[in-house]
């Protein structure tokens, strides 16, 4: 049941520590196992995770939870409680379980305990650095690396004759939560860029996303253009959609996809948000895409949990799943970014995507359309970058919708945005085994380290904050952790397939619970691991190896001796067996 | 190769002789001829197997119904039995000499050296024939699908459609009920005895599972294919009513093979290495179910099937009717596409020879390592019930009181054998339990999905890791072949490798069924969507963040 988190523990240790990891404090619990009953043993804290190792249970029952996963402390029951252990505390975590120890009702035992884990579990709440900035761990990899945003541009031909680079928000000046680095059509000019990003949502201006190699039709990515209640028009703006769709000769119009449910759209202009109505963009068509906002999301996932932790729900299982609607929020992102993949390819035509604030939603669609689109984003590398450059450089708030390290539980802000995305790459992954060089492994370590904050790739909101906070140069990279050991995250079943779209189908008939993550604390749903069949053709990759050596090392022997020696290496047919046996 | 001569008929008494000495069975149990001429009875097979103590004239007295007929031994000696039980009898005096009739049969198999039994009556312990009829006609109407439209508009409520035809739950329900059966006899040592009306159709379904999990034997194709032949075909389940082959009525209609196959798929989709053969091989056998060419699952009976074949088929002008048997799927198939049979990932069970002694004395690790509540040591010797048994409580009544041990079986006695075997590493050729919580039981989807274009996809599913393995595998096999050249100097003319798939990258999930349907590359669009969210309301209505971008703006 523990995070397995690599392997740099130092050596000797009676628990596992990372370098630049401390000790806190230690205390015997009782851990209320909701699966195997009550667990009495010691739990450690340290100032990166709470690590509890049973005294009398064989096999040893551990925990190992990264502080940064803790959404929420409580204490149960009180000094005068009654009833066998009622007195305690209650963990919410944000990975799908809670945790609840029970502890001696004398001297108020459980006090101290708790000061430490909400001091290191919410460190932003009582200004204290993340363990991010503490982490003293050393890789061979180093993760900081893997995303340029020139080289990624450069790889998809730009800048070229129709799209330039511009560095007018090398300070944010121009938007203080996109990065510093922006494609803009070449027809557009700085000064029309700032014009254009008045007329935006928090200043965030149509920006290229991607551009396909040969229709060169682009995804562009935004926020709402600021209509509000009397319907304002702004000339700039107009002008400059009509500019990203003639930039590949188009003539048809300009598709915009609007993330949100028809009626949300309207209901922004309220708030001085809105769409883009036909009147003043008579070039362009607008699409609903229909996917909810982050409460919808927060609140479904809640649901999910509900029907999987502890117990998953015995009868009416599938009437239950439904009911949490989690899978169709699913399938409505995932059609969405069919449908923008679909236009840029087959329709050759350009589209603007965007939602309220276009870092939600709007990320979702353009990082899975760019996932159908380009083969490149399906390799362990290319995933990294996508999710550098379309989530983290482009502002998604992951500060504000996981959380790190603050107290507020109840926040609005909060949401499984991100988590969403991941499942439905998963989704993806498993309607097409071949096409990802990344395995599930790779995805779940991503999801655990959204919350862990042992690196820094997650923190803050915006491109300068992180900036500000030197980020890159202070803390680690998730990337360097998995770069370094990439063999455990690889697919071993992936076919390396260019210029190939990839529609997964987006029908409840193949959408599945990711059980390996949501139910993984359950014993009882636990799947095999390693994966027979993964494990299975590993073997016979080895098998195959282990014969193009021998082959060679018999043409080597045979050519050079004439003479029968007898080889050193197995005869074929007990080579045979192994090949039916091993497992 | 040609499956025919593996698989084991029991049309004869040495077939039967034989699955009693593989069992090791043959100490308490023997194969009866009483049957030969079929004097007993036209729905019991010629031979078949009962404890060594039944007399002849106890088989005939019923015409062999309350005789407990053998299934299989498990390796620790207890046995799986079935039994015909008696149809609920008016007269008084009728009832009260079968009831009689039992009790001596009861006692006379509660006796050393018989383990304890335990009675499990699945009629009334599992749904009625009906229930699953009804339940898969309108599982079944799911998949019938018009056009696209239809498609994307019952994708909208898939789950709950899915779950109000019941026919995952019953599913599982059997699922569970096999695992029950499986822990009596694994560990607490205790014969299992299924009765139901007939004894040849939940109980087959049972019987089959059961040996499917416990008996690795099984599990090869062969295996299964003897099994099939042993519980279903000789067995005396009725294919022509319960397929309905002639369409002469629907009362008798029920897919109780069926079930018995997609409770089977949902072994072989979780325990991939177990099973000699593939999803594939279930799908087709299930559509061979339908394929008149062949007698196996065609009558109701062997006596049916032997006057049909022999008899008065004779008189026919073409001379002696022949039928084909399913198991040679040659017939159906050309080499090539028997390779989609064969599971490529199944592990074949380690020879105990001198070199691989260490992996076979780990063989049954997992038996051993099993909690024993009740052992074989117990001095109780009797049996025990279950308080549904229908049968015991109204038919026996008082009399057999006195032999029912009261039960040692805690409610718990089946989640701890369950949760005890999941929490250890699986051995592929031990006892296999299937997980039977609602996220485990799934849609047989090769099997459903595969005439239905929307539902394909094109390079993806479980075919294109398969594709991969199959080639994989070539590549191995004619690196042996070089080698072998390379050993001996010299060519061999012959190069022997399977038949494989080429440029398998671009199969689709819908293979080897269907060939790529949708010839554009557009992809399936849902054409209608769920928006609907009543319950939450307030949330949908909210806006991602408070911020009111108006005054920012002015």
């Amino acid at each position: 049941q523990s995070l397995n988190d690599g392997t740099n523990w130092e050596q000797n240790e009676e628990i596992p520590r990372l370098p630049g990891e401390t000790r806190v404090t230690d205390k015997d619990v009782i851990y209320m196992c909701p699966f195997n009953g009550p667990v009495k043993g010691r739990v450690y804290i340290t100032n990166y995770r709470l690590y509890l190792r049973s005294v009398e249970n064989d096999p040893v029952v551990v925990l190992n939870v990264p502080l940064g996963v803790i959404s929420r402390i409580e204490k149960m029951g009180g000094a005068s409680s009654r009833g066998e252990n009622s007195y305690g505390l209650d963990i919410t975590c944000k990975d799908m379980r809670n945790l609840r120890f029970a502890l001696k009702q004398e001297g108020h035992s459980r006090r101290d305990i708790f000061e430490v884990l909400t001091k290191y579990a919410f460190p932003q709440s009582h200004n204290l650095l993340f363990f991010a900035f503490a982490n003293e761990e050393k890789f061979s990899e180093n993760g900081w690396m893997v995303y340029n945003p020139m080289s990624e541009y450069r790889r998809q031909g730009l800048p070229n004759d129709r799209w330039r680079v511009t560095f007018i928000n090398e300070h944010y000046s121009l938007c203080d939560t996109y990065p510093s680095l922006l494609v803009v059509p070449y027809n557009a000019t700085d000064e029309d860029l700032k014009k254009v990003a008045a007329f935006r949502s928090r200043n965030r201006i149509p920006v290229l996303s991607w551009i396909h190699p040969e229709t060169q039709a682009v995804i562009m990515r935004c926020s709402q253009p600021l209509v509000g209640m009397s319907g304002k028009r702004n000339k700039d703006d107009e002008r400059y959609l009509d500019i990203i769709r003639e930039a590949n000769g188009q003539i048809s119009k300009l598709t915009i996809y609007d993330a949100r449910p028809n009626v949300n759209a309207v209901a922004n202009k309220a708030t001085g948000g809105g769409y883009e109505g036909e009147d003043a963009y008579p070039n362009a068509e607008l699409f609903f895409l229909d996917i909810h906002n982050i409460h919808v999301m927060r609140e479904s996932l809640k649901k999910l949990k509900d029907i999987v932790y502890p117990n998953v729900e015995e009868s009416h299982w599938l009437s239950s799943l439904e009911s949490t609607h989690w899978l169709e929020h699913i399938k409505l992102v995932l059609t969405g970014a069919i449908q923008v993949a679909d236009k840029v390819s087959s329709g050759r035509s350009s589209v603007v995507v965007h939602c309220s604030d276009g870092w939600d939603r709007t990320a979702q669609l353009t990082s899975l359309a760019m996932l159908m689109l380009d083969s490149y984003y399906r390799t362990v590398e290319g995933f990294e970058v996508l999710v550098q450059k379309e989530w983290i450089s482009f502002g998604h708030k992951f500060a504000s919708r996981i959380g790190h390290g603050d107290k507020n539980h109840a926040d609005a802000d909060r949401s499984p945005i991100f988590l969403q995305f991941i499942d439905c790459v998963w989704q993806m992954s498993k309607q097409f085994p071949t096409a990802f060089e990344f395995n599930e492994q790779f995805l779940i370590t991503i999801l655990d380290h959204l919350y862990s904050c042992r690196f820094g790739t997650f923190l803050y909101n915006s491109e300068l904050l992180r900036e500000k906070e030197k980020v890159a140069e202070k803390t680690l990279s998730l990337w360097s952790l998995i770069n370094s050991e990439k063999s455990k995250y690889t697919n071993p079943f992936y076919t390396k397939e260019l210029n190939r779209v990839l529609y997964p189908v987006a029908s409840m008939r193949h959408l599945e619970l990711w059980v390996n993550y949501y139910i993984r604390w359950n014993p009882r749903i636990r799947q095999q691991q390693p994966n027979p069949v993964e494990q299975r053709y590993m073997e016979l990759l080895a098998l195959r190896d282990d014969y193009v050596r021998r082959l060679e090392e018999l043409q080597i022997t045979n050519n050079s001796k004439v003479s029968n020696s007898s080889s050193s290496s197995a005869s074929p047919s007990q080579m045979m067996s192994q090949v039916q046996t091993h497992f | 190769t040609d499956g025919r001569n593996q698989t084991v008929m029991f049309d004869t008494l040495e077939d039967w002789r034989y699955e009693l000495e593989r069992t090791k069975g043959n100490v308490k149990y023997k194969a009866v001829t009483t049957n030969e001429g079929y004097r007993v009875s036209e729905k019991l097979p010629l031979y078949f197997v009962v404890p060594i103590c039944i007399s002849e004239e106890s088989i005939l007295k019923y015409e062999g119904r309350g005789i407990p007929i053998w299934c299989w031994s498990c390796h620790n000696g207890a046995a799986l039995l079935k039994m015909s039980a008696f149809p609920k009898e008016q007269d008084d005096s009728t009832s009260q000499m079968q009831k009689a009739f039992l009790d001596g049969i009861y006692k006379t198999i509660s006796k050393p050296p018989y383990e304890l039994l335990k009675t499990e009556d699945l009629s009334s312990s599992l749904p009625s024939l009906q229930d699953i009829q009804t339940a898969y006609t309108r599982f079944k109407q799911l998949f019938l699908i018009d056009n696209s439209t239809d498609f994307w508009a019952t994708d909208v409520k898939w789950f709950s459609l899915l779950e109000s035809t019941n026919w995952l739950e019953i599913i599982r329900r059997v699922l569970k009920k096999a695992i029950e059966v499986a822990e009596c006899l694994e560990r607490q040592h205790t014969n299992v005895l299924l009765i139901e009306e007939s004894a040849t159709d939940l109980c087959c379904v049972i019987s089959s599972l059961v040996q499917v999990m416990m008996d690795s034997y099984s599990r090869t194709k062969s295996g299964f294919q003897s099994l099939i032949q042993k519980e279903w075909v000789i067995g005396g389940h009725g294919f022509l009513d319960r397929c309905n082959h002639l369409h002469k009525s629907d009362k008798d209609e029920a897919p109780v093979f069926l079930l018995l196959l997609n409770c089977v798929w949902q072994l072989v989709q979780q325990y991939p290495p177990a099973f000699e053969f593939t999803e594939t091989y279930l799908t087709v056998l299930s559509d061979s179910l339908y394929v008149p060419i062949f007698s196996t699952f065609f009558f109701n009976s062997q006596h049916q099937k032997d006057i049909n074949t022999s008899g008065e088929s004779l008189k026919i002008q073409s001379g002696p009717f022949r039928f084909l048997t399913v198991w040679d799927w040659s017939v159906q198939f050309d080499p090539k596409a028997q390779a989609f049979l064969n599971n490529p990932l199944y592990a074949e069970k380690p020879k105990p020879d001198k070199s691989q002694r260490k992996t076979a004395r780990f063989k049954h690790q997992r038996q051993l390592s099993l909690p024993l509540t009740q052992t074989k040591s117990s001095t109780k010797r009797g049996f025990f019930r279950e308080e549904t048994d229908y049968l015991i409580k109204n038919i026996l009544g008082k009399t057999i009181g006195k032999f029912i041990n009261s039960s040692d079986e805690s409610p718990n006695s089946f989640r701890e054998f369950y949760d005890s075997w999941h929490s250890k590493p699986v051995d592929y050729h031990g006892l296999l339990l299937p997980r039977i919580d609602g996220p485990e039981i799934k849609v047989w989807a090769q099997r459903y999905l595969r005439w239905i274009p929307e539902a394909q996809l094109p390079g993806g599913g479980t075919i294109a890791t398969t594709a991969k393995i199959l080639e994989l595998m070539e590549e191995v096999q004619s690196l042996q072949v070089k080698m072998d050249e390379e050993h001996n100097q010299g060519t061999f003319g012959d190069v022997h490798s399977v038949p494989m798939l080429r440029n398998s990258a671009r199969l689709s999930s819908l293979f080897p069924f269907a060939l790529l349907q949708r010839q554009s590359v557009k992809p399936a669009l849902p054409t209608s969507t769920w928006k609907d969210l009543e319950d939450e309301e307030d949330l949908v209505k909210r806006d991602d963040e408070f911020v009111d971008l108006g005054g920012e703006m002015l």
